[in-house]
């Protein structure tokens, strides 16, 4: 065993690479429970790659066949039915564990210097997952599937001059067509896997070359041990091996309990128009995108047309992505984490998550009162959120930061 | 680090968790190894096909399609059976020894009525339709032949049993599929006799 | 404006679905797919009364023979009228042309209805017909309001007349059903009618979803397995971090 894996380091650097990325990276010893969520996404991405891999063997991206097709598969294809469970839940799940994930750097700064093109690269990868998500929910060509690309994808439209133009250029059509849905299926199975896959090794370089942030959020890096390695890291392996692996495994519980006895949700994660085929002449009763989406399906009605023209509430929905990039530039505490910060951030930052929460179900309902009147304060408030952040932030009063992590073994 | 780390109880632990994640790792793996089996569908489109041969005439051959394999069925005249037997030396496996048939049609005729020959119309060697020469001494295959296939690829040479001839690239005789007789009229190609009802 | 076109678009197409959603009570169904003696009651009822306009083309007859113990030869004996192969899946025998000229619509198919509708929407829909001679086939639906589909249960329900109540709302006084009395009797009493509608809908229940019930009863192991898993990682976890002081 030694003397092959010798033989293969003569040759590649396999020892080095798992050392540098993984086996002799020293973490902070402090990670908490909120640490789980960057490995579980990589294992959700893993997932969907070879749950995907093997959907597309029985699917045809074609109109006439695809919503047979997937049918064919959840009943004539041995085991197709948990494939494409674990497929569409996992599409639900990738999105929830990133939510928690992001959530986590903003609880302890991680996207603070020196790590904010670590929190990019992050952002960058949270936006091709929304396009890679669109793309793959119109697959199915439910009459969801249709009637939620022709909105969004009419989205575009709203733009001036450009907008009718470029709405049939993405389709290639002059309506959502089987043309359409030739492309999605090819973004979605190659072009946007192939860049997420890229994005996610580029963030976890990125990560392993800064060192990764802690609840404290205090640089490790400070207070270096005789061997080189700082005093309050260890390495990654066995202890986060061990760990990671156990939340995995808890993860596997909940997610598995998902496919096997809930795979719809209650219509949150595969909706009943969605099991009738792709009707261009009939928009289901009541639209709305999946959850993952509905936070900013709110802030985009949120928006009333004026002017004479509705891109307004586009802007507002791509300004609140947008703004979510500069964060680290936003934010001027002088301290990082929750831990050590002032009232005011704290108020502010459980606001957010609660407003956060309250326009994706705003999102969900249809376009009435009190979802209206709730969905245009919930922007309000997302809004002032990031653009009064660098005032707040900086007269916000904060606790000393220690000089090593806390940390209590138990 | 620790003073006294619990050697033991650390590889009792690692190796449960190992053998635990690798029988679970197997589990995940069988779905996606058993969705190639065929489907529900396949198997409906490769279900048994009935074959009417109330209008087969002595000495014609009938060709029909099964899992996507050419099936022939040939009404053998008396002349054309009695020359099975003299052709013996000439073949490498007389008694369908070594090749694929039903037990049923492991014998000189390879067929459930001697009349009535059922067969794969794929060559042993490398999975070409071979031809139907039947008539004794043609031109190409020389004055002694009796009668039989020829395989244009590659020129193996099959009885009207479609037993394969010694000497020439195909391995064995051309396979016989499970096949049934519904009644005197009608041949159920892909069921087995003793299934048939 | 593009977005404005779509939700009005919406509101024309589909007002049926939109009053339907909205004003129709949807009483609940109740079913069971583990009642095999249901789901076979379900499978007559769908041949004899469901089968003549309607398909169910993802569903193949073997599986559903196999999953609710049904012999091959029964199979073929009792259900399988429209004739085919055990293997083939359920058609119906109308064609879909002469359907859309009969009905104005082609009856849909009914593979995935209670996965797109649900049960208590079904079970509501079936029990809901009443008479009204405006409509062409005499018959009106409190779920569906304008159904293209004719009552081919009344014989077993009878047709039942609607309880029309005014309501004055802001000074204008409109007709309102407030429910539905026994018209003409049909030969199964009310609660013999709501098990024969509750079987059916039993049966559509499981052809959306076959598996479904094989599914549960696996998941029990999975993730009694996964407990299993995550004990032994949760173990060993805290036997590592020993070290982390």
């Amino acid at each position: 065993m030694k003397a092959l894996m010798d033989w293969i380091d003569d040759r590649f650097p396999l020892t080095q690479m798992w050392n540098e990325q993984w086996g002799k990276y020293y973490a902070p010893k402090n990670l908490n429970n909120w640490y789980y969520f960057g490995s579980l996404s990589l294992v959700v991405l893993v997932l969907q790659i070879i749950t995907g891999i093997f959907l597309t063997m029985n699917y045809k991206p074609a109109a006439a066949d695809a919503f047979a097709s997937v049918e064919y598969i959840m009943r004539d294809v041995e085991w197709g039915w948990l494939i494409r469970y674990l497929h569409s839940t996992g599409a639900s799940a990738f999105f929830l564990v990133v939510y928690l994930h992001m959530f986590r750097a903003m609880l302890y700064g991680s996207y603070r210097k020196p790590r904010e093109l670590l929190w990019i690269f992050g952002m960058v990868i949270y936006l091709v997952l929304m396009g890679e998500a669109f793309f793959g929910y119109l697959l199915p060509w439910g009459n969801m599937s249709y009637w939620g690309a022709q909105v969004i994808v009419s989205l575009f439209g709203t733009l001036p001059v450009i907008g009718a133009g470029l709405v049939e250029w993405i389709r290639g059509d002059f309506y959502i067509s089987d043309i359409t849905l030739n492309r999605f299926f090819a973004l979605h199975v190659i072009a946007l896997p192939l860049v997420l896959v890229f994005l996610v090794m580029a963030h976890l370089l990125a990560l392993h070359e800064v060192g990764s942030n802690n609840p404290d959020g205090i640089e490790v890096k400070k207070n270096k041990g005789p061997d080189g390695h700082p005093l309050d890291s260890i390495p990654s392996h066995p202890y986060y091996s061990v760990k990671d692996l156990m939340g995995l495994a808890f993860f596997l519980v909940l997610f598995c309990g998902v496919v096997f006895f809930a795979p719809e949700l209650g219509g949150l994660f595969l909706e009943p128009p969605n099991f009738e085929p792709a009707n261009p002449m009939q928009t289901p009763a009541h639209i709305a995108p999946v959850w993952y989406f509905t936070p900013f399906y709110a802030m985009l009605r949120a928006v009333p047309a004026f002017f004479g023209t509705q891109v307004w509430g586009v802007l507002v929905m791509g300004g609140a992505i947008v703004l979510l990039f500069f964060l680290p530039w936003l934010d001027r505490a002088p301290v990082k984490s929750i831990r050590y910060r002032g009232p005011v951030y704290k108020v502010a930052l459980a606001l957010f998550v609660v407003v956060f929460v309250v326009l994706g179900y705003c999102g969900l309902k249809p376009a009435v009162q009190p979802f209206k009147t709730l969905s245009v304060v919930g922007t309000i408030y997302y809004f002032a959120f990031f653009l009064l952040m660098p005032w707040y932030t900086r007269i916000d009063s904060h606790k000393p930061e220690p000089q090593r992590v806390t940390y209590h073994a138990h | 680090m620790s003073e006294h780390v619990d050697k033991g109880r650390r590889q009792l632990l690692t190796a449960a968790t190992a053998l635990t994640g690798a029988v679970g790792a197997a589990f995940a793996a069988t779905p996606f190894l058993a969705s190639w089996k065929p489907s529900a569908r396949a198997k409906a489109l490769g279900a048994p096909v009935e074959i009417d041969i109330s209008k087969l005439e002595a000495g014609a051959m009938l060709k029909v399609e099964w899992r996507g394999k050419p099936v022939w069925v040939v009404r053998r005249t008396p002349e054309m059976l009695e020359s099975l037997a003299s052709v013996d030396e000439r073949l490498a496996d007389p008694a369908s020894e070594a090749s694929s048939q039903p037990e049923y049609a492991q014998n000189e005729a390879r067929a459930i009525r001697p009349e009535y020959l059922v067969v794969l119309g794929v060559c042993t060697h490398l999975g070409c339709a071979p031809l139907s020469r039947f008539t004794r001494g043609d031109v190409e295959l020389g004055a002694d032949w009796p009668g039989g296939f020829y395989c244009p690829c590659h020129g193996s040479k099959f009885d009207l049993s479609g037993r394969v001839y010694k000497g020439v690239p195909a391995p064995t005789n051309l396979s016989i599929p499970p096949y049934a007789f519904v009644d005197d009229n009608h041949i159920l190609v892909g069921q087995d006799q003793s299934r048939a009802v | 404006m593009l977005i404005k076109k779509i939700v009005f678009a919406a509101a024309m197409l589909a007002p049926a679905m939109a009053l339907g959603e909205a004003a129709a009570h949807l009483d609940h169904a109740g079913t069971d797919i583990h009642n095999d003696a249901s789901l076979q009651r379900g499978a007559r009822n769908f041949v004899n009364y469901c089968l003549g306009c309607h398909s169910a083309q993802y569903v193949r007859w073997n599986r559903v023979a196999a999953d609710l113990g049904i012999g091959e030869a029964e199979l073929e004996r009792n259900l399988m009228f429209t004739g085919g192969k055990s293997y083939d899946t359920i058609k119906s025998a109308m064609p879909r042309a002469q359907a859309t000229e009969w009905f104005g619509v082609a009856p849909p198919d009914l593979s995935l209805i209670a996965r797109s509708r649900g049960t208590d929407y079904i079970y509501t829909f079936l029990r809901t017909f009443y008479a009204d001679p405006s409509r062409p086939a005499g018959v009106n639906n409190l779920v569906l309001p304008n159904t293209a589909m004719p009552h081919v249960l009344a014989d077993l329900q009878g047709v039942q007349t609607p309880r029309v109540e005014l309501v004055t709302r802001e000074g204008a006084t409109e007709e309102h059903i407030v429910g539905l009395t026994g018209g003409s009797p049909g030969t199964l009493s009310g609660e013999e009618y709501d098990e024969f509608v509750r079987d059916t809908v039993n049966f559509l229940d499981y052809i959306g979803e076959p598996v479904k019930a094989k599914r549960q009863s696996m998941g029990v192991w999975v993730v009694l397995f996964l407990l299993v898993f995550w004990l032994f990682t949760y173990l060993l976890k805290k036997e590592y971090w020993k070290d982390i002081h």
